[in-house]
């Protein structure tokens, strides 16, 4: 791979640091945290797909690298799930008083 | 110099291919392991959001910002190794490697700056002359950081040693394989993964 190649990925992951830090200080509430995982993926993605030269690796390792990614999905989901079907936090529940801390 | 083939590998393509599978699977279990965290993380903001960007504003986001630049260049650094190992030219990986330990160690240096910091101010659970939690999930997110913080430093000091010694061996008669190299840089590249991911959600949660 050239290391021009490299140094652009580079180039682009600093643009990609400074934006996610610019957007952290935007007004649009809620939005920051949606922006700043994106930015976060498409900087792993540029990491694995050059650094890492996955775009040079065979499918059966590329395979093992989005399993990887499959799993935390799951894992997530799963989350997501748990926290869908939860009663409040037990901090919340003491705050209003409503609970003892144990 | 050409890589020696082993048994029970019919050609050196396969075996290569072996090594690469080998270690992208053992870094498959330590994303796993990261990524626990994370959710963890992601929990805690979600179910204490106000707490948890009360409570991030409190870390030290310039140094965060400079050891992440700090992490991305090292990588570029040993990535430019592998393919100076892979041309034989062994003085500039051997360098490059040397460089990119040297900002692995700058980064461990003002993350220990910034927990310096952060005992003063009374943030470190169960540590220091102080406590300042205004709620106990701001207790829970310093403890997040720190597990999170401090596994990954963990692994940069790990990281380091392999950089080290890659670039020690490089300069000698008998220098590590391009597959050898190929496999430090992953891991080191891994580490700037899991940092990519950490330093939003514990500096950027504002």
């Amino acid at each position: 791979m050239p290391v021009g190649r490299l140094v652009f990925t580079w180039a682009a992951l600093l643009v990609l640091l400074s934006l996610t830090i610019a957007s952290s200080f935007l007004p649009i509430g809620e939005w920051r945290q949606v922006i700043n995982f994106a930015i976060a993926i498409a900087k792993a993605a540029l990491i694995l797909w050059i650094f890492m030269k996955m775009c040079e690796e065979t499918a059966l390792v590329r395979l093992a690298a989005i399993i990887a990614a499959v799993l935390l999905l799951v894992l997530g989901g799963l989350l997501a799930a748990d926290y869908g079907l939860r009663s409040p936090s037990p901090y919340v529940q003491i705050d209003a008083g409503i609970a003892t801390p144990r | 110099m050409t890589l020696a083939r082993h048994e029970p590998f019919p050609d050196i393509a396969r075996q290569r291919e072996a090594d690469r599978f080998g270690m992208v699977v053992f870094l498959a279990s330590e994303a796993m392991l990261f990524g626990a965290v994370v959710m963890g993380l992601f929990a805690l903001r979600t179910f204490e959001p106000a707490a948890f960007a009360a409570t991030s504003q409190r870390l030290n986001l310039v140094a965060g910002s400079v050891n992440t630049g700090v992490l991305l260049t090292s990588s570029l650094l040993v990535a430019i190794s592998a393919e100076a190992r892979a041309c034989e030219r062994l003085r500039l990986a051997k360098w490059m490697m040397t460089a990119a330990a040297l900002l692995g160690l700058v980064f461990l240096a003002i993350k220990g700056s910034e927990y310096l910091q952060e005992y003063g101010e009374g943030l470190m659970p169960g540590v220091g002359p102080k406590q300042d939690f205004a709620t106990p999930a701001a207790r829970m997110f310093m403890d997040g950081y720190f597990v999170a913080t401090g596994l990954h430093a963990l692994h940069v000091t790990i990281g380091v040693a392999l950089l080290v010694g890659c670039a020690w061996r490089l300069r000698g008669d008998d220098p590590p394989s391009l597959v050898g190299v190929g496999n430090v840089g992953l891991y080191w590249h891994l580490v700037d993964i899991v940092w990519v991911f950490l330093f939003p959600i514990l500096y950027l949660s504002r």
